[in-house]
């Protein structure tokens, strides 16, 4: 995207003003050369979201936005029902509740080298992931309905894991509202024996070191030290949430608003039968992912008890980026309960928010931000200046820099895992093309998104992380 | 000539196939959307699974019938090699040919999510020949 031809508020704001059927302005927040790197996509897109009904204040993109469907992704969009405003299945992704779980272990560097390699293994062998893998548990009907209402809460209820982890998460583990009679029986059917899989394509569990600690204080309050050992799982709703977000899809676009500007856009007004369907179908998938998230939690601890049973892995903070919640914003001087999509987004809640945990409540929200099997991932902490500018919204990860397509022709899987294992990471999986798609080398630049988010004021940064074991699914 | 192949996509992948009939158009965009999962020439036939979709033009049609496809594949842990598409009007049914993955074998690269209406096209040219895509999330 040509930068020239952005207004440009600040070195990190930039500005599309409304024309044409635009309701409020577009924002992206990136510096000069995110903004060159920025596929024309996303502006097309962002201004499409900005013409949607009862959208507030603007339609924003943040650093590592990306051509999505329909919203960009790293879209952020938030509509007031009583102004006519809608819910999108394309604004909230197929992968509903996608996210990223962090877990802080008791382990540093040191402590895990002379086992990293049977704790790779060991991972391998106790989280299923890639195409056509299944978990342990079946869910039979009632136990599916009970699953998708109660989350994180219902898996820990099921003993995966431990209360105190839902201290960590977004809603204590648990999206309210959910109704699981709005799930298809197909999308039932998808999820049976998908509980506790990682998935595929870019979804990961990772072990990685903390290699620099920017915030002190902010690490301090998180208890992370320089050399210490995390682990983070990046997946979703699997089967469950991709057929909702195709059955609700094709719902919205056959009987859904209109005019819409992009067939992708479709969506339904919050106050309509099918929006409220949409709303309790996608909590219910929600409460999956976050289950998901929970069980392989649950496996990750049985691997280390295996390799290195002294470790105890506590939960640093769980956030998902492919959303749509209810929240109270500040419009125009009004405090407002709004509806925010966020799709490859993270929220990004600032000190004193009343919804985090006592223990975060002097520094703000954790923000997670996965990069890839060779590169950095980052903990950033959501600012107080971050609602003002994007409704306490703030980046996801590196974005993609070239297709998959692209990847397969320059790289092959071996070679990389060769490559990979000489500078001390190690890679775990069933799928040498798969790890090409995802080569290190085909994602932006993590470091630049993370310092953009930091200079925008929507998240600042807390710690750099390195991989040192990664399986892919 | 029917054929099939790839498009780029920011962070996914686009499938297209090519026929002289949109029958043939779809079932080679089935062949490049089970492309996209796994080396096409590694799944063996054997395994019949019929699908049965509509939709209210043809564009929604085509992303309904790779939709039914990807269902398939996730619910029965299997990977199909040749398809064959009988339309009436914007009805389908499809015949989908293939075994029970098996994930070193097969060299499956990503689950398919869903096929989107990102690049959705389904035309005819001037010279009788079908074009149908889409963009799959993976």
């Amino acid at each position: 995207m040509n930068p020239q031809s952005l207004l440009r508020y600040s070195d990190f704001e930039w500005w599309i003003k409304p024309t044409g059927q635009m309701r409020v302005p577009a924002i992206i927040y990136a510096d000069e050369q995110l903004i060159t790197d920025m596929d024309e996509k996303v502006r097309e897109q962002l201004t499409n979201v900005a013409t949607l009904p009862g959208i507030q204040r603007a339609a924003y993109a943040m650093p590592d936005a990306h051509w999505g469907y329909g919203f960009p992704i790293g879209g952020v969009a938030a509509f007031d029902p009583n102004e006519g405003g809608v819910i999108s299945a394309g604004g909230v992704g197929f992968d509903i509740s996608c996210g990223v779980r962090s877990l802080h272990t008791t382990l540093t560097a040191n402590d895990l080298e002379p086992q990293k390699t049977d704790l790779a293994e060991a991972l391998f062998r106790g989280v299923p992931a890639g195409v056509g893998s299944t978990g342990e548990i079946r869910l039979n009907e009632q136990e599916m309905d009970n699953m998708l209402c109660g989350g994180a809460q219902w898996a820990v209820g099921q003993g995966y894991g431990i209360p105190v982890d839902l201290d960590r998460m977004e809603e204590r583990g648990r999206a309210i509202g959910a109704m699981p009679e709005c799930v298809s029986r197909e999308a039932k059917k998808r999820q049976f024996d998908e509980m506790g899989t990682l998935g595929s394509g870019n979804h990961y569990l990772e072990v990685q070191r903390v290699a620099q600690i920017y915030d002190a204080a902010a690490a301090e309050a998180m208890g992370l030290h320089k050399d210490d050992i995390i682990v983070s799982i990046h997946c979703g709703s699997r089967g469950l949430g991709h057929q909702i977000g195709t059955d609700y899809l094709k719902s919205m676009l056959i009987q859904g608003y209109r005019p819409i500007p992009d067939r992708e856009l479709a969506c339904a007004p919050i106050h309509s039968e099918l929006g409220q369907h949409y709303l309790g179908a996608m909590r219910a998938a929600t409460n999956c992912a976050l289950a998901n998230r929970q069980i392989i939690t649950h496996l990750v601890r049985g691997a280390f008890d295996q390799t290195l049973p002294d470790a105890k892995l506590t939960l640093l903070y769980d956030v998902s980026h492919n959303t749509c919640k209810i929240e109270q914003h500040s419009v125009d001087g009004d405090r407002r309960e709004l509806f925010v999509h966020r799709k490859g987004a993270t929220r990004s809640f600032g000190p004193g928010h009343p919804d985090l945990p006592p223990s975060l409540l002097a520094v703000g929200q954790p923000v997670l931000i996965g990069g890839t099997m060779g590169t950095e991932s980052y903990i950033l902490v959501g600012t107080s200046e971050s609602e003002r500018l994007a409704f306490s919204s703030a980046c996801h990860g590196a974005g993609r820099a070239m297709s998959r397509t692209q990847a397969t022709k320059r790289w092959h899987g071996r070679q990389l895992i060769d490559e990979l294992r000489e500078r001390g990471v190690l890679i775990r999986t069933r799928s040498f093309r798969g790890v090409a798609e995802e080569a290190p080398g085909a994602y932006k630049d993590v470091n630049a998104v993370a310092a953009a988010a930091e200079q925008a004021k929507l998240a600042r940064r807390v710690a750099r992380l390195v991989p040192v074991i990664c399986v892919k699914g | 000539m029917a054929a099939w192949e790839h498009f780029s996509h920011g962070s996914d992948i686009g499938v297209r196939g090519i026929g002289s009939s949109v029958e043939e158009a779809f079932e080679q965009t089935a062949v490049a959307l089970m492309a996209v999962v796994a080396d096409v020439t590694t799944i063996e036939r054997g395994e019949i699974v019929e699908v049965q979709c509509d939709a209210p033009d043809l564009e929604l049609l085509l992303v309904s019938w790779l939709n039914a496809i990807i269902y398939e594949m996730a619910v029965r842990r299997m990977l199909f090699c040749k398809f064959r598409v009988v339309l009436a009007g914007c009805s389908l049914k499809g015949t989908l040919d293939g075994e029970k993955v098996d994930p070193e074998r097969h060299q499956v690269a990503v689950e398919a999510k869903g096929a989107t209406v990102t690049a959705l096209r389904v035309t005819c040219d001037q010279d009788g020949q079908w074009l149908a895509q889409c963009v799959i999330d993976v």
